[in-house]
Parts: structure tokens; sequence; C-alpha cells
């Protein structure tokens, strides 16, 4: 990575983590019922819009966590292992509960959406 | 903390190399069961209890990785304004489908559990399993269920969405890129939205709209419908 490109990227990832703590912020302040890095979401995508927050200063940084996002949620994947005596006792039921709403979400989600759009 | 360091920075490269590693396995073998994250997850949770590692050592190092969640999370409002014509063009039909999409899995979900016979407590932690990590365990913590037990679910039921949800939707007939990709982050949130950003950015900024409204069309419903059903 050249020099410039690296201090792009660590400027947009300062950026990212301004975003998250305003959406946290605005999550303690308000109340609201959602994670701050959604609010965060919802605010960069408005200040992209209005041109708060050029694209290409975000962009690389942005680029790289979503390329990996997979590894971040090995941790808390790992983290079943803490359930082990529960998840055997109680398996039929959170298995069941599991993949039928897991499937019903899946189905009534993704057939609705591509009804009202017909074939457009 | 001189002890706890070198054990932090071997966790975070022992997860890199078991997810990189799965991924390889992964692309070369097209297997949607080799899942990187459920891979990765079992190879080093099978480590950790062959080496008699507690979990919260392993998470020193591990939660300097899941720390980046917050930013990556922020990080979909790039496909979302790159999206923004596809997406605001289908404003209502994605505001209805998800609606109904919370309400269903809900339902299913909690219904399953006490049809199967799980105690109060199960119903109330598989009830919200469908939404991001925090919310859900928030909605969890209100409604008297069981939260690391939502958090555990909530990766699981990831993990599942996002091996069953492409080829599900495919022979549903499920064209439209907005759907599917709706589909996987309502169904299955972060681990979906990964699994959509595979398909296309159109597939990815969709399926980070679809956690935010899931998650709070959830946060709403689930107190409600428990309350009254279960």
């Amino acid at each position: 990575m050249k020099p410039r490109s690296l201090l792009v990227f660590l400027a947009g990832l300062a950026v990212l983590l301004a975003f998250l703590y305003a959406g946290e912020w605005v999550v303690r302040a308000t109340g609201v019922p959602v994670p701050g890095s959604v609010v965060g979401m919802v605010l960069l995508t408005l200040a992209l819009r209005l041109g708060i927050v050029p694209l290409a200063l975000v962009r690389s940084a942005a680029d790289l966590l979503l390329r990996h996002m997979g590894l971040l949620f090995v941790p808390p994947g790992v983290g079943l292992m803490l359930y082990g005596g529960l998840l055997r006792a109680q398996w039929l039921p959170i298995a069941g509960a599991s993949v039928c709403g897991t499937l019903a979400v899946l189905l009534v989600v993704g057939s609705l959406q591509q009804r009202q759009e017909g074939d457009g | 903390m001189a002890e706890t360091l070198p054990g932090a920075v071997l966790a975070v490269v022992a997860t890199a190399a078991a997810y990189y590693g799965a991924q390889w396995v992964y692309r070369r073998t097209r297997l949607l069961v080799l899942n990187p994250v459920l891979v990765a997850s079992a190879v080093v949770i099978a480590a950790l209890l062959l080496l008699g590692v507690p979990y919260d050592a392993y998470n020193r190092g591990g939660r300097v990785l899941s720390y980046f969640l917050g930013p990556a999370v922020v990080a979909l409002g790039v496909p979302l304004h790159l999206q923004w014509g596809e997406i605001a063009r289908r404003g209502r039909s994605i505001f209805a489908s998800i609606l109904a999409g919370s309400v269903v899995g809900i339902l299913t979900a909690a219904g399953a559990a006490s049809l199967l016979g799980a105690p109060p407590e199960i119903v109330r932690s598989v009830a919200p399993r469908s939404v991001t990590t925090p919310i859900a365990m928030a909605i969890a913590q209100k409604t008297g269920g069981i939260p690391p037990l939502t958090a555990a679910l909530v990766i699981g039921t990831g993990v599942l969405g996002s091996v069953v949800g492409p080829p599900l939707l495919r022979r549903l007939g499920v064209r439209s890129r907005t759907a599917l990709g709706l589909a996987l982050g309502s169904a299955a949130h972060g681990v979906g939205t990964a699994r959509a950003l595979e398909e296309g950015e159109v597939e990815g900024a969709a399926a980070g709209l679809a956690i935010g409204l899931m998650g709070l069309a959830t946060a709403v419903l689930t107190p409600l419908i428990v309350r009254l059903l279960f």
C-alpha cells in the first residue's frame, strides 16, 4: 500500500468510528431500540448522500471491513461453546425453533419482495 | 498484561488462520455447508477444548476482532449510498416485506419452541434470534429470556440462513437481487449480509438495510407477541 492510500485508509477508518460513536450517542440520548452501529450506518448514508463525507474518503476502509466481515463473526461463534450443556439439554426445541424461524423469514421476505417487484 | 498479550495475539492469529483456511476450502469446493464462519468457529472450539483453554482467555484476543463489527456495520452505509436509487424506488415494498417477515419469524420460532416443549425462558430466548446480536440481546433481556443464549443462537441462525438462503430462494424463483439481499439480511443479519456481499453490491446494500429494519420491527413486536401468546 502506498503511503498516501494508507493515510486515506486510516482517515476512512477514523470517520467510520466517529459515525459509530455518533450513532451510540443518538441511541443513548433518544432510547431508540436499535444498536448504535445501525444508527451510524443510517447517518453515514445520509452524510454520503448530502456530500458531507466524500465517498473517496471512506471507500477503502469500508471495502476492507465488508470484505472480511465473516472473520469478525468467528469469536462470537466460538462463544457457542459456553452453552454446550444447555444446548444439549434443550437441543430439540432450540434447533426446531431456529430452523423453522430462519426458513420462515427467508421464505416470507424473499417471496413477498419478489412478488411485489414482479419482473421489473 | 505482559502475560495476556501474547495469548491475545495468538488468539487473533489462530482465528484468522482458521477463517482464511476455511475460506480457501470453501472457494475450492463450493460446498455451502462448509460456510467459513461455521467451519472456523468449529475448528477454534475444538482447538480450545483440546488444549483446555477457557473461552474468556480466548476472547481477550477474540473481542479485538469482534470490536470491528461496529465499524463494519457503519461501513454498510457505503453500499447503501451507492445503491440508493434501487433501494428508494422500492421503499414501500421493502417495508411491507420486512414487517411481514418479522411477525412470521417471531411467531414461527416461539411457536416451534413451545410446541417442542421448551420452558418459557427458552421460548423467550429464541423469539428474537433473527436480528443482529445487540438488538436480540436487548429484546431477550426485556422479555425474560437468557441474553447470552440468545446471542449464541443469533450466530447459529446467521450461519444457517447464509448456508440455506441463496439455494432455497433461487429454487423458489426469487430472481430479484434486492429480494435476495433483504431475505438474507432479515433472516441472518450480519452473517447473511457478509454472504449477500459475496453475491454483489445490490444484495449487500439491501441486506444492510434489512438488518436495521428487521431489528427495529422485531424490537417493537417481540414483547407484544410474547406477552400475548407465550
